[in-house]
């Protein structure tokens, strides 16, 4: 509320102080942004488009391509989203319209725990009791889907598919989250409607879903971004081998886990500014994913006061 | 930013100087931090006014970080190159402080003795030419052992480190198509295998791989009761990694030592020398600009390398042979300490 008397001094420092704050947050980010630009120039001058076209990352004779990075950073996020899509949701659903009340809160407390423990113990629990199961599963595979390229490869445990699994239980409580508080944006007027209108609770579930879509969409893409970044679990069961590969059972490599396991040695500067080149791009593609994943989140609130306004005013349908 | 910490470390100086305690910062090799802790904290209650903190951060990070003058002294596996030394503001000497050794470790079913194994042999599975364990390149070196015919899973490191180093310095000496296709630094192009993190990231894949074979320090294999093969060295004898053999690979690599110590004791000389043996170094400039730290740093190396190496064996580090010692204190003497 906007008062008409002057301002007190108290109150400008205030509006000023916290003004700074968020003003520094955001030069944070561009000066971010900038640092990695000017630290990857090297890399950018020599090698250009190439290097996102070519595979070999030799540190050695000085050859950098980093394809199988990004290949693997891309692929091992989308499995993990194939994987924790429909159990956030699941567990999105079950919490707001299907547990009963007593059960409501332990279930948000559980699953909001997982997002709480730390990326290492993840990556420790990956190795020492993941990686050895998704082995049995690996060496247990039928000769029929071996020969498929999905599933061909020695039976090593750690490649794309431990990874994929660590990377979906990590986002799964981002997912439900916000699923669930987009689930519970959706008016209770149109739940009401559809129920009046004879619809099962499945219907009216489903109904909600759809009204609530941009919302979900935002909130699995905010798991896609979590995923995209994610470094310490990844690296410890994907078996960082930078190759190409289709198969779930090869060992792959990710941009953050590049990262995490050759920076500090890198000592040359055209190592250096080809690792920081990776750390931009991964940068840029985790802004732009979050920020997209916003609009939308955003767009299905702006998108539900209008109506919610428009039922308020309209006067009640006779029915025929 | 390094103005920054210029200027926080004038400060933290400039109090410690009031209170006339010393304060130096290193960091560098992972390999040797174990000892290096142990003499900072025995050397701080001989001398409680000097304090010097250690990071290991790993070898090509210690060597970045003093030739940015980051940290007083640093610390590495391998030694510095000519383009790196180049690259420095000023001359930085090498000191071996400790001897280690990196030593094949393995996982095959059905068989928990002992392996023995030709440098050649090891390339070529590190090359991926020698993708199974009854290949009869491997049978030939020990029979007697009813080798499974599972398929050679190799394990290395994934991130930059000093036994990746010692182990290509190794395999790059003993086969030229290695030295070819690989060559020797800290991160490497590995053509095949997968990679694990850190000793622990090896050792864990290793031993929950049946049909792995990987690499480790010789410390960490013993401390955590890993079974390693032996390996054949130059005289032909077939060594397991021990404190002894170890010891025997410097003392002859000793006989023609550079004098800046830059030498590679892999695939040493002698009949009881382990082949894949290595010092480790302290980096120090040979002019620093701050001579108190400087005069602090060599009587702290002067007692390291004298009194220190008692405290080797319990960590299970090879003491340096006392030739090497005795050149290495001249050495120590060129440093500009005042």
């Amino acid at each position: 509320m906007r008062s008409t008397a002057r301002a007190r001094p108290d109150e400008i420092l205030f509006r000023v102080g916290t003004g700074v704050f968020a003003v520094l947050l955001i030069s944070l980010v561009a000066a971010i942004a900038f640092e990695l630009w000017r630290q990857s120039q090297l890399s950018i001058q020599q090698f250009g488009w190439n290097f996102w076209q070519t595979d070999t990352w030799d540190p050695v004779s000085g050859e950098f391509g980093a394809r199988p990075f990004i290949w693997g950073t891309l692929y091992s996020s989308v499995l993990a989203l194939l994987i924790a899509t429909p159990v956030a949701l699941g567990i999105a659903i079950f919490i707001s319209e299907l547990s009963p009340a007593w059960l409501q809160r332990p279930l948000v407390f559980f699953t909001e725990l997982l997002a709480a423990i730390p990326s290492i113990v993840y990556g420790l629990w990956g190795i020492f009791v993941l990686v050895p199961i998704i082995r049995k599963l690996e060496v247990a595979t039928p000769a029929a889907l071996k020969s498929l390229p999905l599933f061909s490869g020695p039976p090593l445990g750690v490649g794309m598919l431990s990874a994929a699994v660590v990377l979906s239980i990590m986002v799964v409580p981002f997912t439900s989250s916000i699923a669930r508080e987009v689930l519970r944006a959706v008016p209770q007027a149109q739940r009401e409607g559809a129920y009046a209108l004879g619809a099962t609770r499945w219907e009216a579930i489903r109904m909600a879903l759809f009204y609530a879509r941009t919302g979900i969409v935002g909130a699995v893409m905010l798991g896609f971004g979590r995923a995209l970044g994610e470094t310490m679990a990844v690296t410890m069961v994907i078996g960082n081998t930078p190759q190409i590969s289709l198969s779930l059972y090869a060992p792959q490599y990710t941009m953050a886990a590049v990262l995490a396991n050759e920076f500090s040695e890198a000592a040359d500067p055209l190592y250096l500014n080809a690792l920081v080149e990776i750390g931009m791009v991964l940068f840029v593609i985790t802004l732009v994913i979050n920020v997209i994943s916003r609009a939308f989140i955003w767009s299905l609130g702006r998108q539900t006061r209008p109506r919610q306004a428009k039922a308020a005013a309209a006067p009640a349908v006779e029915p025929a | 930013m390094k103005q920054l910490f210029t200027v926080a470390a004038a400060v933290a100086l400039a109090g410690a100087g009031l209170t006339g305690a010393v304060q130096i910062n290193g960091a560098g090799a992972t390999f040797p931090a174990p000892i290096y802790t142990k003499w900072f904290s025995e050397y701080n209650k001989l001398h409680p006014e000097i304090q010097i903190n250690y990071q290991p951060i790993g070898s090509g990070g210690g060597i970045n970080q003093i030739t940015h003058k980051t940290v007083f002294f640093g610390a590495s596996d391998g030694p510095m190159t000519a383009d790196q030394m180049n690259a420095a503001p000023g001359k930085i000497l090498h000191f071996p402080t400790v001897l280690g050794g990196v030593v094949p470790i393995y996982n095959i079913p059905g068989y928990s003795g002992e392996l023995q194994f030709t440098g050649p042999v090891l390339a070529d599975i590190y090359l991926g030419k020698i993708t199974k364990w009854n290949d009869p390149a491997i049978a030939k070196l020990n029979s007697g052992v009813n080798l499974p015919g599972t398929d050679i899973t190799v394990v290395h490191r994934a991130e930059g480190s000093g036994t990746t180093y010692i182990w290509c310095d190794f395999l790059s000496k003993v086969s030229p198509e290695y030295k070819k296709r690989v060559g020797v630094a800290t991160s490497v192009n590995w053509p095949v295998g997968v990679a694990g993190k850190g000793s622990d990231g090896v050792a864990a894949l290793v031993s929950q791989t049946p049909g792995a074979v990987g690499y480790n320090e010789l410390i960490y294999a013993i401390q955590n009761k890993i079974k390693y093969g032996s390996v054949q060295n130059q005289a032909g004898k077939f060594l397991q990694a021990s404190l002894d053999t170890v010891t025997a690979a410097a003392a002859a690599a000793a006989k023609s030592m550079p004098p800046d110590f830059r030498v590679s004791i892999t695939n040493a000389p002698g009949d009881d020398a382990y082949p894949i043996s290595s010092f480790t170094w302290l980096l120090l400039y040979q002019n620093p600009s701050d001579k108190a730290q400087s005069k602090t740093m060599a009587d702290f190396v002067k007692w390291a390398l004298t009194d220190g190496q008692k405290y080797c064996k319990d960590l299970g580090y090879a003491p340096l042979p006392q030739n090497v010692v005795d050149m290495e204190l001249k050495a120590l003497a060129t440093i500009k300490t005042q």
